[in-house]
């Protein structure tokens, strides 16, 4: 009898306790979502009336339109960047039995670890002391190195479930290195390549730490001018924006779970 | 990587051939800037004229700097506790349910994490709110009387960003408690062992290491979450990273917000790998027992 009521209370507890959790973990996205249609001029919620009015304003924004390109572009040529290095780095470590792969892995993994913003900073000394100006192109320098240690994982670990013996019979019949990493090895790991672009250009387009001390008022990226509008005032701009970003991100995932199983890349971390 | 053979000979060296670009872009980029920050560090003024540990004298010998710095690891601990309370009890329904029921957990899981943090933030603040939906429920079921002021609290703060962190801990704690052999707990429940006894002295011991991963995750993401904290936790809040930022484009004093940055790196990574390296000896001793 008293065994049962133990179990009864914890099933409860837990489930209760998951509950909250599984709503924790929904409500924002689903509150940004209802927040982004109110006819009102705040953020009172529940909204007052519903209108589609913080859209229409934002297709006139220019202000928030153009950060929100650059973001675009640098994210593109930041997942560029780090896929095609990325997949270099991750390529020589994977197979390779030298002790200098191992120090190699912890370097291209390191940026995770550090406090981006004290990298963020650096490059700016850097580049200030050089004499180099702020650019596009400083700006994505900036991010490849931010977006490497997820290509590194991810493509490292569809290598690792590569048979080895593919490639070596491919070397053995007299194929030249290049062409069985083009003809054996790439078509292999290309879901791992796709699902780490996923993620690289996410964590691209939603960089603070990096942007904020390399993005100048020539390079505005969107997450920093979201970031000083909401210091400002609480427009509700912001929640068109977020809502647009929110429904784009869900069909991404849709879409990057279609091409290259992105649930089972992220669950195996 | 464990198990391998280690060998040194120049004819493996071609094989790391690959990542010579990457080494390039990382020597440039990465390392080069950092030992920058460190030199910075080490000039007495923002002037650059002389060298000398002034910047790190000055950290410490005031009490405010530490606070700071104090205020932003508790911080980190808070949140990062805070996640595992709620993650345990996801994980042992995930285990419980069936397959329709768990791919609903994973995307329930997934959708914070691809979402951008200034949009998950920005949710918050309309939560939070002073005519959010926290003050608004509490406000027409009579409980309080008045809105209560919930954004710009560190209470807020905490709960901000542990839902906004949760997935990092959610997904290693899943992935151990998946792997723990269900042959433990049939044997468990037919020793008699009731389900709360099953969970303290099978279950936990064993997905320990899951949650220990997730709880470093979410504690470096939370000290450094400069976003959330600057727009949920509010001006009043100073945590490193805003301190950082205050001093290096506000006030810029380069020296100072070298010396902060690296003081602020050594303080997490340090706390990182003691609390890995002491977590890892303590469970061989749990094996040993």
């Amino acid at each position: 009898m008293q065994r049962s009521f133990a179990d009864l209370a914890y099933a409860v507890l837990a489930g209760v306790l998951a509950a909250i959790t599984m709503l924790l973990l929904l409500a924002p996205t689903a509150v940004v979502l209802v927040i982004s249609f109110t006819g009102g001029i705040t953020l009172k919620f529940p909204p007052p009336s519903w209108s589609i009015r913080w859209y229409r304003e934002l297709l006139l924004s220019a202000e928030i339109i153009q950060p929100a390109i650059t973001s675009l572009k640098v994210a593109t040529l930041a997942t560029l960047g780090a896929a095609i290095l990325g997949t270099g780095g991750a390529l020589a470590i994977a197979r390779s039995r030298h002790r200098l792969a191992r120090i190699l892995d912890a370097l291209f993994m390191s940026p995770m670890v550090l406090p981006a913003m004290a990298f963020g900073l650096s490059l700016l000394m850097v580049f200030n002391l050089v004499g180099i100006r702020l650019s596009i192109a400083t700006l994505v320098l900036g991010h490849v190195v931010v977006c490497v240690p997820f290509v590194i994982r991810m493509v490292g670990a569809s290598l690792q479930q590569l048979d080895p013996q593919l490639a070596n019979c491919s070397l053995s019949l007299g194929a030249s290195r290049w062409y069985t990493f083009r003809r054996i090895t790439l078509p292999l790991i290309q879901r791992g390549i796709f699902a780490s672009c996923f993620v690289a250009f996410l964590s691209s387009f939603d960089n603070v730490p990096v942007s904020l001390f390399l993005a100048d008022a020539r390079t505005e990226v969107l997450p920093i001018k979201l970031w000083a509008i909401l210091e400002g005032s609480l427009d509700v701009r912001v929640a068109a924006v977020s809502g647009l970003i929110v429904i784009t991100t869900l069909v991404g995932l849709v879409l990057a779970e279609r091409l290259g199983g992105l649930n089972r890349q992220i669950e195996q971390r | 990587m464990l198990g391998r053979r280690e060998s040194l000979g120049l004819a493996n060296l071609t094989e790391l051939l690959p990542a010579v670009p990457l080494v390039a872009l990382f020597s440039l980029a990465f390392l080069l800037p950092l030992v920058m920050l460190v030199f910075v560090s080490l000039f007495r003024t923002p002037q650059f004229i002389a060298m000398g540990a002034d910047q790190y004298i000055r950290f410490l010998s005031d009490a405010f700097n530490l606070q700071v710095l104090l205020d932003t690891l508790v911080l980190g601990v808070e949140v990062a506790t805070l996640t595992l309370v709620l993650a345990y009890p996801l994980g042992l329904v995930y285990l419980a349910v069936g397959a329709f029921a768990r791919s609903l957990i994973t995307f329930l899981i997934l959708l914070p994490l691809l979402t951008s943090t200034v949009v998950r933030t920005f949710a918050w603040i309309v939560i939070l709110g002073r005519e959010g939906i926290v003050n608004s429920a509490m406000l027409s079921l009579g409980l309080w009387d008045q809105p209560v002021r919930l954004l710009y609290s560190w209470g807020g703060l905490v709960i901000a960003l542990a839902q906004i962190q949760l997935p990092l801990m959610a997904l290693p704690v899943i992935n151990s408690l998946l792997r723990v052999n269900p042959n433990l707990l049939k044997a468990a429940e037919g020793l008699g062992a009731a389900r709360p006894r099953i969970f303290l002295t099978v279950l936990l011991p064993l997905t320990l290491p899951g949650a220990i991963a997730g709880w470093l995750l979410v504690f470096a993401a939370a000290v450094t979450a400069f976003i959330t904290q600057t727009l949920v936790g509010g001006g009043r809040i100073i945590l490193m990273p805003l301190y950082i930022y205050q001093q290096a484009m506000g006030v810029q004093d380069w020296p100072f917000s070298a010396a902060l940055s690296l003081i602020f790196t050594v303080a997490v990574v340090g706390i990182v790998i003691l609390v890995g390296t002491l977590s890892r000896r303590f469970m061989r001793g749990v094996d040993a027992a």
